[in-house]
């Protein structure tokens, strides 16, 4: 145990971390964010990413949606007897890497081995800590009758990155996992414009259900435009290919926000010039009408209700 | 995507929907057959956009929604097993049997797992050589030949540890047993797009002769489907119903002959169970004799009890064309995609799984 | 009924292709469609080419709807 802690304890070296202590001390003063998240993908490793970029990715984002900017992770893992040495230690790299282009450190860990059967290969959870800027408040229940809704890039990259790798449904995606720290894209639309009322990445369940939880908190309509929604043609044709729709698959490096209309186009413009949000577009908007609901207005001109995901997403045959 | 982008086209769609709007009179009445075309219908909100006077109603063409119980219950209890790994189709593995569902079944041990192929079913059973591999085979006439042809690959490369438990069906039987019921008027129906690339149009030519009834064969893409129903619009209008192939770049008239012998050589036609129909003579595939060695129901017996149904489920009625999942007492209440009672809120491609997410709060006929 | 998708043969080795949709590729089986040759499009079902497409009756069925929408 000591001897694969050591192991991996260079790669990811800074002081505070570096120091052994039972917690890390640091200091820390303004509103804080504090989030934790546990991750269990199969398969590990998957084109463009793998669980460890995830574990970091995962968490930063999930701060940076609460606008603040990250700062330290814990990380911790659960390894089953019998994981190749060779992966845990792509794996740390992977993590390594992640932290250093989001600017965070990883200030404390634990790590236990389990019995064969006792987990899948090994599971990771990292917790998060960050400070909120003054004047920032992002809620899902804060949008508003004529906020637009904005998507940073294309949908459905992840979900079918994963799902190529998986046995029994085997496919070559050219398309990677969007897998990716969206803090400094955050920190610029910030600095842009404060009037961002909502802001989530939608990871499991897609946009759909983040769409969803922003009508339903904020108790608004929103309306979007198929045409408008920003999707790789070869996503489009892998979840053809399996009967999904691209709504409902993860992102792991996207955002989608409700924002005053005022500034949209600012803010749409900040966003392309950033690595992470080039193909970001504008897709919809909040209404009075219909509160609680995703209403679609398809290719053909009709109205279609996108509700939350139903259940697992299971291809089809039909 | 070639061939499908172009039937999507809106402007092609929109001018079909006027010339519909244009030649149709009379009320009438149409049933689209199978459950693809469902969703694509809702998909693209069809409904709403076709006038008033044409009434759709949802057919019985879901196979994963019209799986009996019991032989559900046979495929978990295979699953029980020692040494079998269950190879399942996805949409299969979340629906209730009498008690119980794959999914259930492999949260309880049992070794489940989704495939998108019979090939990698085949793959499974090379790479796992000292455990049964059993294929739950279900599907129309589009599914059923690929099935027979894994059953010849197996023979041919010598993979003596695959199974199929053939749960397939064939169409045109089960369009003839619903319209014998008598439940429901049908003016017209929309025939299944890739059922019809395997067996052709002469199938349903009972139907115009027999029945009177409208047939067109239909693609799955929006353009397609408005096609299908300007075709049925066109032939009730005149009264000279017959089977015409609108999806003529995926359907011949004779169907895929290859793929026809294939399944004639694999399987023979023998009665089926039909979820909330009953028994259907000569309208499933059974594994012939000659085939056994790969024949699951022959090579693994269990015991099962008999089938129940849940109580208040209407989705026979649904699936027979005479209920909408809006009359279900239980639709939304007690049964939703999360907690599905009947088969047809688990299918992605059941009427309410369909109506549940496309929009079925509002009245949608 | 069921779920096919248009792909384009990229090549063949005995009874198996490599199928491509906009870059997507996988492996399937042409038993059910031992005519299909490199550069067709055809039927893909559960990893099964089920028909090649009528390339033809594609373009015709194209011009009759574009005809129809001209003139409406």
């Amino acid at each position: 145990m000591h001897d694969l802690i050591e192991s991996f304890l260079p790669e990811l070296a800074n002081p505070i971390l570096d120091k052994l202590d039972d917690s890390a001390v640091f200091e820390a003063s303004g509103r804080l964010a504090f989030t934790t998240d546990s991750y269990t993908v199969n398969p590990l490793f998957f084109p463009g990413g793998d669980i460890g970029r995830l574990a970091v990715c995962g968490t930063v984002n999930d701060l940076a949606m609460s606008g603040a900017k990250p700062l330290y992770l814990s990380l911790a893992f659960i390894i089953e007897e019998g994981l190749p040495v060779a992966e845990l230690k792509k794996i740390i790299i992977s993590i390594k890497k992640a932290t250093e282009e989001a600017s965070v450190k990883i200030v404390t860990g634990d790590t236990k081995v389990v019995n064969q059967g006792s987990a899948d290969k090994i599971f990771i959870n990292t917790a998060g800590v960050g400070i909120v800027p003054e004047g920032v408040d992002i809620s899902a229940a804060n949008a508003r009758p004529g906020d637009k809704i904005i998507v940073s890039g294309n949908i459905g990259d992840h979900g079918v990155a994963v799902l190529s790798q998986r046995e029994g449904l085997k496919f070559n995606t050219p398309v990677p996992s969007d897998c990716a720290p969206l803090n400094r894209l955050v920190a610029d639309i910030l600095a842009t414009s404060k009037k961002i009322h909502c802001m989530r990445d939608p990871t499991r369940g897609g946009l759909a259900t983040t769409l969803n939880d922003f009508a339903q908190q904020s108790n608004v309509g929103i309306r979007i435009i198929e045409d408008k929604i920003p999707v790789d043609k070869a996503v489009l044709a892998a979840c053809e290919l399996l009967g999904l729709d691209p709504l409902y698959i993860a992102n792991e490096g996207k955002l989608a926000a409700a924002i005053a209309p005022e500034d949209a186009g600012l803010i749409l413009a900040t966003m392309k010039r950033n690595r992470y949000g080039g193909k970001a577009a504008i897709i919809g908007e909040v209404v009075e009408e219909h509160p609680g609901q995703v209403v679609m207005k398809t290719s053909l001109g009709a109205s279609r209700i996108i509700d939350m995901p139903v259940g697992e997403l299971l291809p089809r045959i039909c | 995507m070639k061939y499908v982008n172009e039937y999507r086209d809106p402007e092609l769609g929109k001018k079909l929907l006027e010339k519909i709007k244009r030649d149709s009179h009379k009320h009438i009445r149409l049933m689209e057959f199978c459950g693809g075309h469902t969703v694509a219908i809702f998909k693209h909100g069809l409904r709403q956009l076709l006038p008033s006077n044409i009434e759709m109603l949802s057919g019985p063409g879901c196979p994963v929604c019209v799986t009996a119980s019991t032989d559900l219950d046979r495929a978990i209890a295979m699953g029980k097993l020692p040494n079998v790994i269950i190879t399942s189709f996805g949409d299969m593995v979340r629906v209730p049997g009498s008690s119980c569902s794959l999914q259930k079944a492999k949260a309880e041990g049992a070794d489940v797992r989704i495939v998108y192929s019979a090939q990698d079913a085949l793959k499974i059973a090379q790479e796992n050589p000292k455990k049964s591999i059993i294929f739950i085979g279900i599907g129309f006439e589009t599914t059923a030949p690929t099935i027979a042809a894994s059953i010849l690959q197996a023979e041919q490369e010598k993979i003596k540890n695959y199974y199929v438990l053939s749960l397939h069906k064939v169409c045109p039987p089960i369009m003839k047993a619903i319209l014998d019921l008598g439940e429901v008027k049908l003016d017209g129906i929309i025939c299944p797009g890739h059922v019809s690339a395997i067996i052709g149009a002469r199938p349903y030519q009972f139907l115009p002769d027999d029945y009177h009834i409208a047939c067109a064969i239909s693609g799955f893409e929006p353009v397609d489907i408005l096609l299908a129903v300007d075709s049925l619009v066109e032939q009730i209008e005149s009264g000279q119903p017959r089977v015409d192939i609108t999806y003529r770049r995926g359907v011949k008239e004779e169907g895929n002959e290859a793929a026809l012998r294939l399944m004639e050589k694999v399987f023979e036609i023998g009665e089926a169970d039909w979820r909330g129909i009953g028994i259907v003579p000569e309208s499933g595939l059974k594994i012939r004799p000659e085939y056994e060695k790969f024949d699951a129901a022959k090579n693994f017996k269990v015991k099962i009890g008999p089938g129940r149904e849940p109580k208040g489920c209407i989705c026979g009625a649904v699936l027979r064309g005479v209920s909408t999942p809006l009359e279900c007492k239980l639709f939304r209440v007690t049964c939703t995609p999360e907690r599905p009672i009947g088969p047809c809120m688990v299918s992605s491609e059941g009427s309410c799984a369909t109506y549940y997410e496309y929009g079925g709060r509002k009245t949608n006929r | 009924m069921c779920l096919a998708i248009p792909a384009l043969i990229k090549s063949i080795d005995g009874q198996q292709a490599v199928a491509d949709i906009e870059g997507v590729t996988r492996d399937i089986s042409l038993q059910l469609t031992p005519e299909a040759k490199v550069g067709d499009y055809v039927l893909l079902h559960t990893g099964y080419a089920i028909s090649v497409i009528d390339a033809e009756e594609a373009a015709e069925t194209l011009k009759l709807l574009r005809e129809m929408a001209e003139a409406g």
